[in-house]
């Protein structure tokens, strides 16, 4: 029992200050991408050659990167003779409407909290059943990691549950593969409603880099209706949490 | 005969012995009799629509390597009565290619997809969808026997599976796993690569082993090309392996912790999981390692401060994971619960050719890194952490010794890393050739095989996650257990759905 009570003293009090003060992330951290055209060529598409997953493309000579379709390796910003693409430190990055993912050199929107009538119902306490579709594991681990005591998430109200009748929404991680689309539709089925379904990453969003596979459906977005998108592959817990704070309507200022 | 090679040496396709079929099955079950493992058994596709057959099998004792081949026809006798080790190879088989083999004990779907071989079916299936799991379970038949069945959907934050149990009361007499839910077609994708997305599959093919199975590809590309890898590159991709080892071996002694209610350790290590991968992060500022390992080296060098860096939280999370980790073995409660609880004796874990920590718990003295050493770990000292007793508790007690060694590892290699550049370019692959690639996972032994066809692509590229071989080690781990206890049963395997399922 001592030394029970011996290591509780050591391990000390871990809860980040997010976000009341701003994260700690690593310096590496490659984040939301920024473009800028003035320095982009028009006659360039080296970037458009590097993408792995066709996440950037030229429309009307108007560079755009889809940031639902990107995997944040950083061959864009590697191949790009001018710097006119950049992954930024930035971890905000979920939106709630699917065009809000496409970067273009205008100001990036963020999340916008959910209408008065739904916050009233969901604001103060959130329950959320997870369903992996998919998914490699990445994004449910930084899913799981924000339940630790870092991340603390059950203080903002928000807690994952075993069972889809007690939640108020899906969060969904993975492409949608084929084998799991039934059971997909049935977790989302038996939630009741009001109901919100948030979709964690690349590979949910857009299917990732499994996109095209006739294994997969391509992501959540083909299946349900969406209410937050969180890009990453995986996203940073923080960049998670964000989205989902900023869906409660709690970071407004932020 | 069959090819006595190494891995990481590439073979002419032609030069692999293509044995007549009762030559290549005898030659397989008398070099398993005589403790090799069955690392690869795989259809690769072979003129006029056939499928030949090769297998890698591994010998521990000598680092050597035996290839061998041979073609299947439309069905051919299984090698699963005769050696068990072969069970899912033989059912992959059966569902990519088509091919029956014949007096398979329990010849079902692994992954519920259509044969590579448009129009076939080994299970004679019309064309209407494929349901997962929907098929013939065991059954055990009695008063009392009652049959219990859980997922795909589960409740924690976890990948799919489903898992049918038949229980006489509380006990489980037998435990059926049908996996494929996460399906995503990764080995059709990879024919004709290297594509650009190549590398990403294998980053997420089980994205908790990103450098893992990354490090398996780029060692088989690169021996391929001809490329060699600089000091420098090969002792940082050592670091990253055993950095991936130490958070999830720490995320999993939190798990099991957290499965008997033990609290205190399951919320440090909570915690400490996050800080070794923050620690991947430091590397390259993905915590899974995304785009740190690519064909040539690595892309993200460190100076001096960020290895200071490094080594400093190092030392302070491992001093934490020993006091989260030790008030383990000190707990009279969990240790009641982790003892004789799920256990594999050493010879069915031979038997079924379990790989990694699953294996050494049960006494198997088995390490990718000792005895097929590649990158920084030749000339490295491995010794393989080893248990007795093949239950919860040795699985565990593997974990916290690998802890320890992993931790030294990495202080040896950042102190001693070797100057120079971190990337070479690699350039085309060798044509018409075969390269088995083998890595110690934090699961166990990782195999690729990457064999190309006239243009230097990929005709064939075959993923063997450890968790392939090891779900067969959980289902037999659970016979006459407590249901209750398959919860604690699943985690001391943890094994890949995803890196299954591919």
């Amino acid at each position: 029992m001592n030394r029970l009570i011996l290591e509780r003293w050591r391990q000390k009090h871990r809860t980040v200050a997010y976000p009341a003060q701003p994260p700690a992330l690593p310096d590496r951290l490659r984040g939301a991408p920024e473009l800028n055209p003035d320095k982009c060529r028009a006659d360039c598409t080296q970037c458009v050659a590097a993408c792995p997953t066709g996440a950037i493309t030229r429309v009307n000579g108007v560079l755009q990167l889809d940031m639902g379709r990107c995997l944040f390796c950083g061959d864009c910003q590697a191949a790009c003779p001018t710097g006119a693409i950049r992954l930024t430190h930035d971890h905000r990055m979920a939106v709630r409407r699917r065009e809000d993912l496409v970067v273009t050199g205008r100001e990036r929107p963020l999340a916008v909290a959910l209408d008065a009538k739904i916050k009233s119902l969901f604001g103060r306490s959130l329950k959320l059943r997870q369903v992996s579709a998919g998914g490699c594991n990445a994004c449910e681990a930084d899913t799981n990691v924000l339940t630790t005591v870092v991340f603390d998430l059950s203080r903002f109200g928000i807690r994952f549950v075993a069972s889809p009748r007690h939640a108020d929404g899906l969060l969904i991680t993975g492409p949608a593969t084929e084998n799991m689309a039934l059971a997909l539709q049935k977790t989302y089925d038996a939630l009741a409603e009001p109901r919100l379904v948030i979709a964690v990453g690349a590979c949910a969003i857009s299917g990732g880099p499994f996109a095209g596979h006739a294994e997969v459906r391509n992501g959540a977005t083909a299946l349900l209706p969406v209410d937050l998108f969180i890009p990453g592959c995986p996203p940073h817990p923080i960049t998670i949490l964000d989205g989902l704070l900023r869906l409660l309507g709690r970071l407004e200022d932020i | 005969m069959s090819l006595l090679t190494r891995h990481l040496a590439p073979i002419a396709n032609d030069r692999i012995p293509l044995l007549p079929m009762k030559v290549f099955r005898q030659e397989i079950l008398e070099n398993i009799a005589a403790g090799q493992r069955l690392s690869v058994l795989a259809g690769t596709p072979a003129t006029a629509g056939n499928v030949r057959l090769v297998a890698a099998l591994a010998d521990d004792r000598s680092g050597g390597l035996r290839l061998l081949a041979a073609l299947a026809g439309e069905s051919y006798p299984a090698l699963t009565p005769d050696c068990p080790q072969a069970a899912g190879f033989e059912r992959e088989i059966a569902e990519q290619w088509a091919v029956i083999p014949e007096g398979h004990p329990w010849l079902k779907p692994l992954r519920f997809h259509r044969a590579y071989r448009p129009g076939r079916d080994a299970w004679g299936r019309g064309d209407a969808p494929l349901a997962p799991s929907v098929m013939e379970f065991f059954r055990v038949a009695g008063e009392g026997i009652h049959e219990v069945a859980v997922g795909p959907v589960h409740a924690g934050i976890i990948e799919p599976g489903h898992f049918r149990f038949q229980c006489d009361g509380e006990e489980v007499l037998h435990l059926e796993i049908s996996l494929g839910y996460q399906h995503r077609g990764i080995e059709r994708a990879l024919l004709d690569g290297p594509h650009p997305l190549t590398i990403h599959h294998m980053e997420t093919l089980a994205g908790d082993t990103t450098i893992g199975h990354a490090v398996a590809y780029c060692q088989a590309v690169e021996a391929l090309a001809g490329c060699v890898v600089p000091a420098r590159a090969r002792a940082l991709r050592a670091i990253a392996l055993e950095l991936e080892r130490l958070a999830n071996h720490t995320g999993d002694l939190g798990a099991l912790a957290g499965d008997v209610g033990f609290l205190p350790t399951a919320s440090y290590c909570g915690r400490l999981r996050g800080d070794y991968l923050n620690m991947t992060a430091l590397l390259c500022g993905s915590r899974f390692g995304r785009g740190l390992v690519r064909p040539g080296g690595v892309m993200f060098d460190v100076d001096q401060a960020r290895l200071d860096t490094l080594l400093t939280r190092l030392a302070t999370t491992f001093r934490d994971t020993a006091g989260a980790v030790n008030l383990l073995w000190d707990s009279a409660s969990v240790m009641a619960r982790f003892e004789n609880t799920g256990a594999v004796a050493k010879p069915l874990a031979e038997e079924l050719g379990l790989v990694g920590p699953a294996a050494r718990a049960s006494g198997c003295a088995r390490d990718v890194r000792r005895d097929f050493p590649t990158g920084a770990y030749q000339g490295m000292t491995i010794t393989p952490a080893l248990g007795e007793d093949g239950d919860v508790l040795a699985r565990a007690q593997v974990r916290w010794q690998e802890i320890q060694q992993s931790v030294a590892l990495v202080r040896t290699l950042a102190t001693t890393l070797p100057p120079g550049p971190c990337h070479e370019p690699c350039g085309a692959l060798q044509p018409e050739a075969t390269v088995v690639s083998l890595q110690e996972g934090w699961r166990g032994e990782i195999a690729h095989m990457a064999t190309t066809d006239s243009a230097g692509h990929f005709a064939r590229y075959k993923v063997v996650d450890p968790s392939f071989h090891n779900w067969l080690g959980l289902a037999m781990a659970l016979r006459n257990q407590q249901i209750s206890d398959f919860p604690l049963c699943n985690k001391s395997f943890n094994l890949s759905y995803c890196g299954h399922d591919l």
